[in-house]
């Protein structure tokens, strides 16, 4: 039986005090130990990160991990999960890394709806580069690289991915823990492209803390039909990570679609095929 | 020696190089070895495309710029071409749409006879064509039927009534007493010399040249065991191939310079990793989006060099259809053993021109990789004798595997440490000791020509084809490097002992091969190079080395 704690490497945390970043290691490892519970194998998990504060999470979770590149997280998880549908494949990406570097590859996993579940840490700055603007930084937003104030508005992901076609959208806060454990859970259960955008703040660079818990309310199917695409989009709207005085967390849209690998692999496995014979192949050539 | 050297032309939409298909096999099934050569211009519909056969009694690995018989489907084909005609060479043309000496035929006409759509005059063409060559009707009635499947009785019809409106053959064209041998182009052999190694999965994003890798394989994906991906960039395409290798999936991507140049992150990741990965350059003219359906060697320099940090890598250029299919399957192995990216460098005019392959199958077969024996606790970066870690991949119920782009410890966790940093590197870096005691089990540098002569050509990739056959006309050797990286020193060497004068011929502007060669201390004489996209001909070859010889 795993617990958290085992879940857990020697690898030493770097980081900071105070990081939102703890919010999301600790409801991992809690959503993980109860899906195996449930029935999940823990060696059948294939984790991915990309670069920044975030990305340093594969090396505190003892599972099975690719440890990409800016930007780079959904293509290698892609990869593994056509080569190998048997995985569960997880991914976690900053928010440079998602929306910036390598929103390309989120919108096509989107567009796909691949059965993957994407978790962005979103603080809205670049920490490990020392406080710039990101695409989800707030209108004026003072960093180092825009000292008057970023000339940009900000995108709204959530919205972006009920429109890019994913078919779980959920937005978590990472001080509301048991909440953001069992969106983790809800999206891992789900069968097509889950992404889940963690408010995470960042205590050094821009700590947001104050901000979110005067505004952070949960949502429940009660009060949102999660099916109902417009009126998700109505609910995404709520906050455009800049205008807005309530920010919804919850599952904002759920449906069920036929997965990427389904309609690609057609119950193929790469991994396990067997290459056939090329000479009737190369009968053809005469 | 029998020989002959067709040159079809018309517009793009004439499917001009499905006819010449169509004229290769017809000669084929009479015995000759082929080689074909197509040239055409980046645009859809318009333009002059054409395509010219070679067919000869031995084998040929390289196209004239003199000709014997041009098929022209338009005016165009006339006057661009004629200059080229041999002493008895024929024109054949469509006498409705051109007008020139020689033999001319309304196709389009009997095209309508039969209610046939326009670009049937091809089959027209092929039908008179069949004639002039005094090739009997049961050959070309037999190559229709298996090589024009769509509409087989109406092209039979069309062909028989051109082949009898030409009344006495004007030239005799003996079958030969040699069988048949496939088809296939440059990208088909990689294709097959992957597949025979073991891949399971080829991701690409198309462009030309490589884009019909991504075709064939695609078009055979279920007799062949592999599936196809189609990503939304090469960026993804490198990344998502990674991850499969994460899984213990055997892959390949394809594409060409320009695409190439956003693969280089990945490939750096590769190297760090240490991911098995198999890329296909196949270069067209560059800088940049350059002249994207012709030929170049200009990547040489690039992809040895490519990617951020000190890496192994293996880079091999085959010269032809039979070289790709070995190179492919000795690019997949090593990929594997060495847990290493690996090239197959190819070129335009190696990838899409047609060759008569002759390759040994059996030479080509899947090799084991260092798997974990399951022993104690599994560390994915174990630091061992010859640098190489055991493998072992997700889902194993024994085994957590980390692999990482950081620099990391033998389990694949961060570190920052120094003495772990240099011991790591070492560690990747001593694969390449080891790698290259590998290589000296393979013909790494190939030796042809007159082995006695003071003179030899220098080349690589589809250049060969050319130099081969200047070569035994002149009587010189030629010294062809299959493998450029880690570039094999002592066999290069002992292929240029007793050389006085080397004359180096690549298809670019700087002579990449000789400066690569003269980091060893090999230096070349003299250099011939070629950079306006097109491919060096025999007989134009033959010219060049003759001056550079008076």
């Amino acid at each position: 039986m795993t617990t958290p704690k085992k879940l857990g490497t020697y690898a030493q945390n770097t980081w900071c005090p105070g990081c939102g970043n703890f919010g999301i290691l600790a409801s991992v490892k809690k959503a993980l130990t109860d899906l195996e519970n449930d029935g999940l194998d823990l060696n059948k998990v294939a984790i991915v990160s990309g670069i920044g504060c975030h990305a340093k999470i594969v090396d505190y979770l003892n599972v099975n991990s690719f440890y990409s590149i800016h930007g780079r997280v959904p293509p290698p998880m892609t990869g593994i999960k056509l080569a190998n549908p048997d995985l569960t494949v997880i991914g976690y990406a900053g928010d440079g890394d998602a929306y910036g570097e390598g929103i390309e590859h989120l919108i096509f996993s989107a567009k796909r709806n691949i059965d993957m579940t994407f978790i962005v840490h979103n603080n809205r700055v670049y920490g490990l580069t020392t406080g710039q603007f990101t695409p989800t930084s707030p209108p004026g937003f003072k960093g180092r690289s825009t000292p008057k104030g970023s000339p940009e508005d900000p995108l709204n992901p959530v919205e972006l991915m009920i429109s890019a076609g994913a078919t779980f959208v959920a937005r978590g806060y990472t001080k509301n823990m048991k909440h953001l454990q069992s969106l983790i859970k809800t999206a891992i259960n789900h069968k097509g492209f889950s992404f889940i955008d963690v408010l995470q703040p960042c205590f050094t660079f821009f700590n947001t803390y104050d901000y979110y818990n005067e505004r952070v309310y949960e949502f429940t199917e009660q009060d949102h039909d999660a099916s109902d695409r417009n009126q998700a989009f109505v609910k995404a709207r709520e906050w455009t990570y800049g205008e807005g005085e309530r920010i919804p967390i919850g599952i904002f849209y759920q449906v069920q679609k036929p997965t990427y690998e389904e309609r690609l692999l057609a119950g193929r496995v790469p991994v396990r095929l067997t290459p056939g014979d090329i000479r009737p192949v190369l009968e053809k050539h005469i | 020696m029998e020989e002959i050297s067709i040159l079809i032309g018309g517009k793009a939409g004439d499917g001009i190089r499905q006819a010449g298909h169509v004229i290769a096999q017809l000669l084929n099934r009479i015995g000759y070895r082929i080689f074909f050569y197509d040239d055409y211009p980046s645009l859809i519909r318009g333009g002059h495309n054409f395509s010219i056969i070679r067919a000869s009694e031995k084998r040929v690995l390289a196209h004239k710029d003199t000709i014997d018989i041009i098929v022209a489907l338009n005016q165009d084909t006339v006057e661009k071409h004629k200059h080229r005609l041999n002493t008895g060479g024929i024109i054949l043309y469509d006498s409705k749409k051109a007008d020139a000496q020689g033999l001319g035929i309304d196709f389009l006409n009997v095209v309508k006879e039969f209610n046939g759509i326009p670009i049937m005059r091809n089959t027209a063409a092929i039908g008179a064509l069949a004639r002039m060559l005094n090739l009997e009707w049961s050959v070309l009635e037999s190559v229709i039927k298996r090589f024009l499947e769509k509409n087989v009785d109406l092209n039979l019809k069309i062909a028989r009534n051109a082949y009898d409106q030409v009344e006495t053959p004007l030239k005799s064209l003996p079958k030969l007493n040699q069988k048949s041998l496939p088809l296939v182009t440059g990208n088909e052999a990689i294709s097959l010399g992957a597949v025979k190694a073991g891949l399971n999965m080829y991701i690409a994003y198309p462009m030309t040249p490589a884009s019909a890798i991504l075709h064939y394989l695609a078009a055979h994906e279920k007799e062949l065991g592999v599936v196809t991906v189609h990503p939304e960039s090469e960026i993804g395409v490198a990344l998502m191939a990674l991850g499969a290798a994460y899984t213990g999936t055997k892959t390949m991507v394809g594409t060409s310079g320009g695409g190439f140049a956003l693969m280089t992150e990945a490939l750096s990741l590769a190297g760090q990793g240490e991911l098995p990965i198999v890329f296909v350059e196949c270069q067209r003219p560059g800088p940049s989006t350059g002249v994207p359906t012709y030929t170049m060697q200009g990547d040489l320099n690039f992809v040895i060099h490519a990617g951020h940090g000190e890496f192994s890598r293996v880079v091999l250029a085959p010269g032809d259809a039979d070289e790709a299919f070995y190179t492919a399957g000795l690019a997949m192995n090593l990929a594997w053993k060495f847990q290493i990216p690996t090239f197959v460098l190819s070129d335009k005019h190696l990838s899409e021109s047609i060759f008569s392959f002759e390759a040994d199958l059996e030479k080509v077969k899947p090799e084991n990789s260092l798997l974990w024996d399951g022993e104690g606790e599994y560390r994915r970066y174990l630091d061992s004798q010859n640098g190489i870690s055991p493998l072992a991949f997700p889902g194993n119920p024994e085994a957590i595997v980390k692999v990482t782009s950081y620099e990391h410890d033998e389990n694949g966790i961060t570190t920052e440490e120094p003495e772990q940093i240099a011991r790591m590197q070492r560690k990747r870096l001593r694969k390449r000791k080891t790698l290259e005691n590998e290589l000296k089990k393979f013909d790494t540098v190939n030796v042809y020509g007159n082995p006695e002569s003071k003179t030899a050509l220098l080349c690589w990739g589809s250049t060969k084809g050319a130099c081969i056959e200047v070569a035994e006309v002149l009587g010189l050797k030629v010294i062809q490097p299959l493998v450029m990286e880690p570039l094999p020193v002592e066999s290069l060497k002992k292929a240029l002992s007793g050389t006085k004068k080397i004359i180096d011929v690549e298809v670019n502007a700087t002579g990449q091969l000789a400066k690569l060669i003269a980091g060893h201390g090999f230096c070349v004489d003299d250099m011939i190079l070629r950079f306006d996209s097109r491919p060096f001909t025999v007989d134009g070859l033959l010219d060049n080395v003759k001056e550079v010889l008076s």
